[in-house]
């Protein structure tokens, strides 16, 4: 019997030939990574517990993306204990603010992450990184610290699910459409403690942008881990942005799988998640008349290159609706950069969209685009539950970049062909 | 070990944003952050809560973020388990790692209402009502969490083990 992708990174990670779904495995990391809110807590533990040793201070990545520039006292106070570590054991992979993007963009930019990894994050999205055929989690504060004395982390090794999206995409479904319906399909819960392995026709096409978004999502449908197999686009985006060795690794086609679920790509049009979970989706032309107070572009799902473009596409020569505060958040400052050198940041600003530094904040509610009591919003984020972005009687609408910004316009969700 | 404490029953899919909302994350202080556990699930249950009470609650609970502070936050508030039909992944490590005790049981969350008196032995994973007298087993966990547990931590764990 063969193996899957995930399978096999985690055996090379434990030094054995094969591994069964369900064994429970202790495996050396590759990168362990924590941001404002999760490390200080790693780090109190971390000094607590009297393990004073980082078992190699290049592995450990620590950026600062949620509540900096420090939103208030408490979050500064927080940002400090994590500078002052970092200088203390001299992390090479410390990005504060300035250098830091939003960290699932950040890190496959820098070149840090590689295809087949084992990548462990204290942030829920650290899944984002399977896209570039690494297995990568997100686990708990307390989780990393011990890995960051350790170098390794235990696991049950998960079974897979694969998932096969067959036929041409249409132009208007991006990967951000391909993963909420897949949530939609089989349920926030859908993928418990399972890998999620994305193949097929419509992958092979889909852009590394769409690819991380994707995996961005496995965790919203409790996926441990989303992945897709490295092929000659995972090659061109890491050639030039990863200086260490890698390998490529693929599922055995006689793999075991938990289940194989295919998904003809050609019927499906935008996806909008209602709130107030992600798997509560709807076609965009039946989602009926839904007035939106503010439009969120940007995030580890949808703050790369190619959401940007396809957001400018639509803004072009337009101007957001009097009733919306639409913000825009290129998810690092290399995607900033090359944003006004295309021209996008000056469609951006004439369409009276707000640009903002590279941040979680309004994604979680934390800062940057809290909503109010009653209001709603449409956004390029993640989630949707109750109270994430502000008020627990606000509502959030989740949706690709092109539907957002079409809706931004409008003032209310519509699809960007209905843009006059 | 074991804990008796009131039930308070929550629904499906409980997120950790409304365990914790966000809004409450820039600080890492457990009694801080327990003064809004459960808020956006129910405003009130920081101040109705009591020292020992259980929190019982559907499938998938603690989905959602990464953060710690979940179960860190329940904890802090006094509570003594939780006991669910399924846990999120990353809830459930964390749970473990920090020392919150958790039982799945789809049988004791279905027969249990709010406000009944519970008692757990946590070490055989035996749940009894004590207002109605019925009992109930939860899933046990495997022996190497069962190991982290007993060494307080997975941090004292990794510390045992010599790193």
């Amino acid at each position: 019997m063969g193996m899957t992708i995930t399978e096999k990174i985690l055996a090379a990670h434990i030094g054995r030939d094969r591994i069964e779904p369900g064994d429970l495995v202790t495996a050396k990391v590759d990168v362990i990574l924590a941001n404002d809110v999760t490390a200080p807590v790693a780090i109190q533990e971390f000094e607590r517990s009297g393990l004073n040793k980082i078992f190699d201070p290049d592995r450990i990545v620590f950026v600062l993306d949620h509540f900096v520039p420090a939103k208030d006292i408490k979050s500064a106070e927080q940002a400090k204990i994590i500078r002052e570590f970092a200088r203390k054991h001299h992390l090479p992979h410390f990005y504060d603010v300035g250098e830091m993007g939003i960290e699932h963009c950040l890190l496959p930019e820098k070149g840090i992450v590689a295809p087949g990894d084992v990548i462990i994050g204290a942030d829920s999205h650290t899944c984002t990184y399977g896209a570039l055929g690494a297995f990568a989690t997100g686990m708990g504060s307390t989780d990393i610290a011990a890995a960051m004395a350790t170098g390794e982390a235990w696991f049950k090794v998960p079974e897979t699910i694969k998932f096969i999206y067959s036929g041409r995409l249409p132009a208007d479904i991006t990967g951000k459409d391909l993963i909420l319906h897949t949530i939609g399909l089989i349920g926030v819960d859908g993928a418990l403690y399972q890998a999620m392995e994305f193949t097929g026709e419509a992958i092979d096409k889909l852009s590394m942008d769409g690819r991380f978004t994707m995996a961005n999502m496995a965790i919203e449908a409790g996926g441990k881990n989303g992945i897709i197999a490295p092929d000659k686009t995972t090659q061109a985006y890491v050639q030039d942005r990863v200086k260490r060795p890698w390998t490529a690794y693929q599922s055995d086609p006689d793999a075991k799988y938990a289940r194989v679920i295919e998904i003809d790509v050609e019927k499906l049009e935008p996806v909008i998640a209602l709130p107030h979970l992600p798997s509560n989706t709807c076609p965009v032309s039946k989602v009926g008349n839904i007035e939106i107070q503010q439009v969120v572009i940007g995030s580890c799902t949808n703050g790369r290159m190619e959401d940007l473009r396809q957001a400018a596409a639509v803004f072009k020569g337009k101007k957001v609706h009097q009733n919306v505060r639409c913000i825009i958040f290129p998810g690092t400052q290399a995607i900033y950069k090359q944003a006004m050198q295309e021209g996008l940041m000056d469609i951006f600003i004439d369409a009276n969209v707000a640009v903002s530094t590279p941040t979680c904040g309004p994604c979680l509610g934390g800062h940057m685009g809290i909503l109010a009591k009653g209001e709603r919003a449409l956004s390029t984020t993640n989630r949707n539950f109750v109270g994430r972005m502000g008020h627990p009687e606000s509502e959030v609408y989740l949706s690709n970049p092109a539907v957002a910004a079409a809706s931004a316009i409008a003032g209310r969700i519509i699809h960007p062909k209905e843009v006059k | 070990m074991e804990f008796q404490g009131y039930i308070w029953k929550f629904g499906k899919d409980i997120d950790t944003d409304a365990i914790i909302p966000a809004r409450y994350l820039n600080t890492t202080s457990p009694e801080e952050l327990a003064k809004h556990c459960m808020e956006d699930a129910d405003p009130t249950f920081s101040q109705k809560v009591k020292m020992g009470d259980i929190i019982i609650a559907d499938k998938n609970f603690g989905c959602g973020s990464s953060r710690e502070h979940a179960p860190i936050c329940i904890k802090a508030a006094g509570v003594s388990c939780v006991i669910a039909k399924t846990f999120a992944r990353i809830f459930f490590r964390n749970s473990i790692n920090i020392g919150l005790p958790i039982f799945e049981s789809p049988e004791a969350v279905d027969g249990i209402q709010e406000g009944d008196l519970v008692k757990v032995d946590a070490d055989q994973g035996t749940i009894v009502n004590l207002t109605t007298g019925r009992s109930y087993q939860a899933k046990p966990l495997p022996p190497f969490m069962q190991e982290i547990i007993k060494a307080g931590g997975l941090l004292e764990y990794v510390k045992k083990k010599g790193c």
